[in-house]
């Protein structure tokens, strides 16, 4: 199968400073690839060079078969994003939120009727349509919010902190719907500060000071440190003596 | 309170962009209004069409260019060159002398000279003409008592500005500007932005009072706009040669009093916005725009429909403007200027008390 | 009043523009507690705080923090409590010491004065005392911005979400900063969204929809989880939670990390027939094991049970 994230010797400096130190990974179709680091080991950094809003400094990088320093606005059009920043108008419907991002890819009105349908149907939302968001729930919110960032049916969805703040029955049922995409065969690539969360990906990658430290699935990871949970696998990492 | 003042210049001296609105600006503008934007006629461009050819119309076409306000862009032949001499853009006026200029002069006899302006831009034209017309005035009543009596004769005289310099109206107006923009402005801003970042929270939970807070924010600003107004007051004196005839004391004195007031408008606005944002266009449009339109210093006040005339009273900057003036050029003492002072030290205790009731202990969640 | 309590609560309520925000809220603290809100948000963890560090007034209610009412002795709650707000950002264009020396002054006290309350802390970011706050790392900063509330000793401290959006790693030895503070005799309340941080408190309520679902000692909280809990694992774990939430004595069936938590009706004796059931499904290797609750099942279950 052929990769739809393939990164090669990336390297990213600012100045002096080594954001991203030569990391390599391939993400496949229909995978959910977990990215995992502490706060300043270059997470943020490496995901703005998929998204291709930000160009390496040597290296190779594609995304869904295109590369990150000459076909940067055919990856925009083939991926998704989210974050738990980045939300939706809050003083517009649901419905004018789905228009509006439908419109910005350039989906044509019927399309977008029907996948908004479709979309809100999977939610059990469709009766609130015409509800401003602002009178929404948080953790629904997050889930229209995924649901936006799919409807253009990209390759890859980049999904930064998706479920900060939000109830544990929400953020399961969160779960569910990244489940149900990656089923789909839509790429999920998402970053998280709840360990447990790190359990439900295919493969999980740690990076520590702008390196990969780890990468494989979390049942393998656990027995390469020889402990119990993905938490204390964190841990161990970045506690590690640099 | 000393901590919290050297923090609030910590963040002045750290930010560039405030340092150069606080120091660039009131030398660019003072330079600005000074030698680019002025109302005087510098070397105007005229034509003349001389139909006499004689004596006396040269000897006024002399007179014209010994003035200095008018250049000698070219002569015209004939009648039909006016058009061109017009599209081409250069000329601004053209004199046109009638043909026996000299004959009817020494008749007696009434004459017209015919002055065509171009009217696309009227404030130019109409002061082009009217230079032109007072050396008209001055040549024929030379004539005149040359010949015999002149019944009346006009004489004007310029007071407190006898040379009309654009820059003795432009120091008053910019002083107050600039006051209002970085008392009113900054404060509000400097304030909105410790609620943004949830510093203000901090504060009003700590020890300090309303009126610490509140003090320790505007003093920084007090400073720097009273510096500020002396740099202003310098260049004029030094590079615009304007006079200040009055008291230097009172004049300073009643600067204070008119940062004073702008500041206590920069609190009022930042109790009642929650951004940075929210204060910046607050003071753009309820400040800034009102003291550039309503305060007379780029629009005569004079010439404004009745309603706009009496919003022009409610502003403040109208009479700092007024207060300048006197003491600048008319070296006017207190006992001239106390209604004006009087309005606005009432304008300043308005804003405090007003602030003072809109600054809460507590957070204003709505 | 009991000369014990720390802080007290009664009946507090507070509503925005008609929605409730908190409802009816009453608790009580002890002096030295380190006493943890979790809730997601939207709970009204942030409303209940600001009561308590009396910026806010609540619709009706009373709160006192050291026998000091917060409506009526606002002045004197401030001069005993420390407070980080949950967006507060320190000022990003002063250095670290910078910093510091501010929150010392408007609190009338130094650096000097009151360092060994803050050494084991700030000895960490003292060598980058001349760099600007903005420049600091996530965690130095935190390090940073709980110095600045401490630097005037109050005796009480109150954290709205210190925690939310830093990684693992960092929050652990936020915790443990917390902990060692303890010994100071400083009673500590943390608001947090992360329901494994309730472990490193010595009580916690967890706070949903503005009401106190349960408050308790953490140990007491799992103790009272009066229902079975049981892992169930299979080789078809996208599958599974379908076809165990179809099974005749599901209660409950969700994720949790690596396995499914299952929470049957009654007691679970046919565990037998599970298997079978997901045999019958297509699952093989079917793992079923009786586990511990943690604070997160605790609240996924409390929360069922209110809806």
């Amino acid at each position: 199968m052929k990769p739809v994230i393939e990164v090669e010797n990336l390297v990213k400096k600012f100045g002096d400073f080594v954001a991203n130190d030569s990391l390599s990974f391939s993400v496949f179709p229909g995978e959910i690839f977990g990215f995992l680091g502490a706060n300043g080991a270059g997470k943020t950094t490496a995901i703005k060079i998929l998204c291709g809003l930000s160009a390496p400094t040597s290296g190779k990088a594609s995304v869904a078969g295109f590369d990150v320093y000459r076909q940067s606005e055919q990856i925009k059009k083939n991926i998704g994003y989210m974050s738990q920043k980045f939300s939706l108008y809050e003083d517009l419907t649901i419905n004018e939120n789905f228009q509006f991002y439908g419109g910005i890819y350039g989906l044509s009105r019927k399309v977008i009727r029907e996948r908004t349908a479709a979309l809100l149907s999977r939610l059990q939302f469709l009766d609130a349509k015409n509800e401003v968001l602002r009178n929404i729930p948080q953790g629904w919110k997050q889930k229209l919010a995924f649901s936006v960032a799919v409807m253009h049916q990209p390759k890859v969805v980049f999904l930064d902190e998706p479920t900060g703040g939000v109830d544990p029955i929400t953020r399961r049922q969160f779960w569910e719907l990244i489940y149900e995409q990656a089923n789909q065969g839509t790429t999920i690539f998402v970053t998280t500060h709840y360990m447990d969360e790190a359990e439900y990906c295919g493969r999980v990658s740690i990076m520590v000071d702008g390196r990969i430290e780890a990468l494989d699935t979390p049942e393998q990871l656990k027995k390469q440190f020889a402990v119990s949970s993905m938490n204390d696998v964190f841990v161990k990492l970045a506690r590690a003596p640099k | 309170m000393k901590g919290f003042i050297i923090k609030e210049f910590l963040h002045i001296f750290r930010d560039l962009r405030t340092m150069l609105i606080l120091f660039g600006m009131p030398v660019a503008q003072v330079l600005l209004f000074g030698f680019a934007i002025t109302n005087e006629i510098n070397h105007a461009s005229i034509a003349v069409l001389d139909r006499a050819k004689d004596s006396k119309s040269l000897e006024l076409q002399q007179k014209l260019t010994a003035s200095g306000y008018f250049k000698f862009n070219a002569q015209l032949d004939h009648s039909t060159e006016i058009e061109k001499a017009f599209q081409s853009g250069k000329v601004k006026e053209v004199v046109v002398i009638p043909a026996d200029f000299e004959k009817t002069l020494a008749l007696g006899q009434p004459t017209a000279v015919q002055l065509i302006n171009d009217a696309s831009d009227p404030n130019t034209a109409n002061l082009i003409s009217s230079y032109t017309t007072a050396i008209l005035m001055d040549f024929a009543a030379n004539e005149m008592t040359q010949n015999q009596a002149m019944p009346v004769t006009t004489e004007t005289t310029m007071l407190y500005n006898p040379e009309l310099k654009g820059v003795f109206m432009f120091v008053p107006g910019t002083i107050t500007i600039l006051l209002m923009l970085v008392s009113a402005m900054m404060t509000s801003i400097s304030i909105a932005r410790e609620k943004e970042m949830g510093t203000m929270e901090v504060l009003l939970i700590s020890p300090l009072k309303p009126y610490q807070i509140i003090l320790g924010k505007v003093m920084p600003y007090v400073v720097f706009s009273f510096v500020n107004a002396l740099v202003i007051l310098i260049m004029a004196y030094t590079i615009f040669e304007m006079p200040i005839n009055g008291s230097l004391l009172l004049l300073l004195a009643e600067t204070l009093l008119f940062i004073l007031m702008a500041l206590s408008m920069g609190l009022f606005i930042s109790t009642i916005s929650n951004t940075q944002q929210t204060a910046m266009l607050l003071s753009m449009f309820a400040l800034m725009l009102p003291t550039i339109l309503l305060s007379g210093f780029v629009f005569p006040v004079e010439n404004m429909p009745d309603p706009l005339q009496w919003l022009s009273h409610l502003m403040p900057s109208k009479w700092f403007i007024i207060i300048v003036k006197s003491i600048m050029l008319k070296g006017l003492g207190f006992m001239y200027i106390w209604k004006e002072t009087l309005i606005i030290l009432a304008l300043a205790v308005f804003f405090v008390l007003l602030s003072i009731k809109n600054f809460e202990v507590r957070l204003n969640l709505k | 009043m009991n000369p014990e309590i720390a802080v007290s609560a009664s009946k507090l309520s507070k509503s925005y523009q008609g929605k409730n925000a908190l409802e009816s809220l009453s608790f009580e603290i002890e002096k030295g507690s380190l006493f943890g809100f979790i809730g997601p948000d939207g709970a009204g963890k942030t409303s209940l705080l600001r009561i308590l560090n009396s910026l806010l007034i609540p619709d009706s209610g009373k709160a006192s923090i050291m026998g000091f009412d917060t409506v009526n002795d606002y002045k004197k709650i401030r001069r005993i409590i420390g407070y980080m707000p949950g967006k507060f950002s320190l000022y990003q264009d002063l250095t670290v010491e910078e910093n510091l020396k501010f929150f010392a002054g408007i609190f009338k006290t130094t650096i000097k004065e009151n360092y060994h309350l803050i050494q084991d802390i700030y000895s960490h970011i003292e060598p980058f005392k001349n760099r600007k706050a903005g420049q600091l790392s996530g965690g130095m900063k935190q390090k940073l911005a709980l110095s600045c509330a401490l630097i005037h000793k109050p005796e009480v401290l109150i954290l709205d979400e210190p925690t939310t959006g830093v990684d693992a790693v960092s929050r652990g030895e936020f915790w443990e900063m917390l902990q060692k503070l303890k010994a100071q005799n400083i009673t500590i309340l943390v608001s947090t969204p992360y329901m494994d941080e309730a472990s490193r408190c010595d009580e916690v309520a967890l706070m949903q929809a503005g009401k106190i679902m349960l408050r308790n000692e953490p140990e007491e909280i799992l103790k009272a989880f009066d229902a079975e809990l049981w892992s169930v694992k299979s080789n078809r774990m996208f599958e599974l939670l379908k076809d165990i939430s179809d099974f005749s004595k599901t209660k409950l069936a969700y994720r949790s990390g690596d396995h499914l938590c299952l929470i049957p009706e009654g007691k679970f004796t046919e565990n037998n027939s599970l298997i079978a059931y997901l045999e019958t499904k297509g699952h093989q290797s079917v793992r079923l094991e009786q586990i511990r609750p943690t604070i997160e099942d605790s609240f996924i279950y409390q929360m069922q049970a209110q809806n």
